[in-house]
């Protein structure tokens, strides 16, 4: 085991198998003042960014009209849990083309996931 | 007290706070190191040891140097560095080993290495010169423009910023925090960057100059009710 592995062990969390196409749930905690509560942000993974404890995956929401996109670090504790909610039949690793359409048109199909 | 050790660069990384901030960090394999050489006032004229860095791989040496490890009673170590004493703790004799355990969290270490080759480099690279404009006819886009002026003085002043080889040569990062010491596999991590690629050598020394380190600031608790 390298070096870089052995540190990153330690950081690294069990999160679900995700994969762009996928509409994820992430449950992430904010502080506030002395308080902590859940947030939920649901969206549609457009990519994932592979690299033992540097993973990232961006999610992506159109909100009153407005597309939100967030990046979360896989492995941050910040982030309490993520539900997979559905997955759809996509043909690229990066959805970036999501950005460029609206309404009707960014429909996607949905798959059964296989488990 | 022996105050620095040999390592090498092993790669970046992430460390996560549990309030899910980041910071990057440097992997770097510090030692074990052993003591090769003390160097005494009365003989050398300073302070100092000779360090070498045990490796997996044992190296061959020619004889001067098998000599020279002999006389410690250590087996040869090919990368080889001088670090300076501080008062304090046992006088070092040849043949001590010397670990990460020397530094603790927190502290404030210099990190010294080769940097990275860059080649013959232009001035906008090696010196940040702004350059010019790239269109609208400016013709003058990466050159290093006048050197000078003319008749006086004739000549072209000492260190002038020109064109030239770059990188390849030692650089210190002073201050660098240490965020996590790995004794059992002999690891040090520290935060940002540190000059060099990859399975460079690096010297890591307590830092020179230490500055002192920053607390977080608290926000005091408001009061509630009545003023």
């Amino acid at each position: 085991m390298s070096a870089i592995d052995l540190v990153e062990k330690s950081q690294l969390t069990t999160r679900p198998d995700m994969k762009s196409g996928d509409t994820v749930r992430v449950h992430v905690k904010v502080r506030e003042g002395d308080k902590e509560r859940i947030q939920i942000f649901e969206g549609i993974v457009i990519g994932l960014h592979r690299g033992g404890a540097r993973a990232s995956f961006t999610v992506r929401k159109v909100s009153f009209g407005q597309g939100v996109e967030r990046i979360f670090p896989l492995h941050s504790p910040t982030i309490a849990k993520v539900d997979v909610v559905r997955s759809a039949r996509v043909r690229r690793a990066k959805l970036y083309y999501l950005r460029g359409l609206r309404g009707k048109a960014a429909r996607m199909k949905e798959t059964k996931r296989t488990q | 007290m022996v105050t620095g050790l040999i390592g090498r660069k092993v790669g970046m990384t992430q460390l996560f706070a549990a309030d899910g901030t980041v910071s990057p960090a440097t992997v770097l394999k510090a030692g074990p190191c052993v003591v090769a050489q003390v160097k005494t006032v009365d003989r050398d004229g300073y302070e100092a040891v000779q360090l070498g860095l045990v490796e997996a791989k044992p190296t061959k040496e020619n004889k001067p140097a098998q000599g020279h490890f002999k006389k410690a009673g250590v087996p040869p170590t090919r990368v080889r560095r001088e670090v300076t004493l501080k008062a304090g703790g046992d006088p070092p004799k040849a043949g001590d080993q010397v670990n990460v355990t020397i530094f603790a969290d927190g502290e404030r270490v210099d990190v010294i290495g080769t940097s990275r080759g860059k080649g013959f480099q232009g001035v906008v690279k090696r010196h940040h010169f702004r350059g010019g404009r790239a269109t609208h006819g400016s013709m003058f886009h990466r050159a290093p423009g006048s050197i000078g002026a003319s008749s006086y003085p004739s000549r072209v002043v000492r260190g002038m910023r020109m064109a030239g080889h770059m990188g390849n040569a030692q650089v210190t990062t002073r201050n660098v925090k240490v965020l996590r010491v790995d004794a059992d596999n002999n690891l040090l991590l520290v935060e940002g960057s540190v000059p060099g690629g990859p399975n460079s050598v690096v010297v890591i020394r307590k830092a020179v100059a230490a500055k002192p380190i920053k607390v977080a600031q608290v926000e005091p608790v408001k009061k509630k009710g009545k003023k």
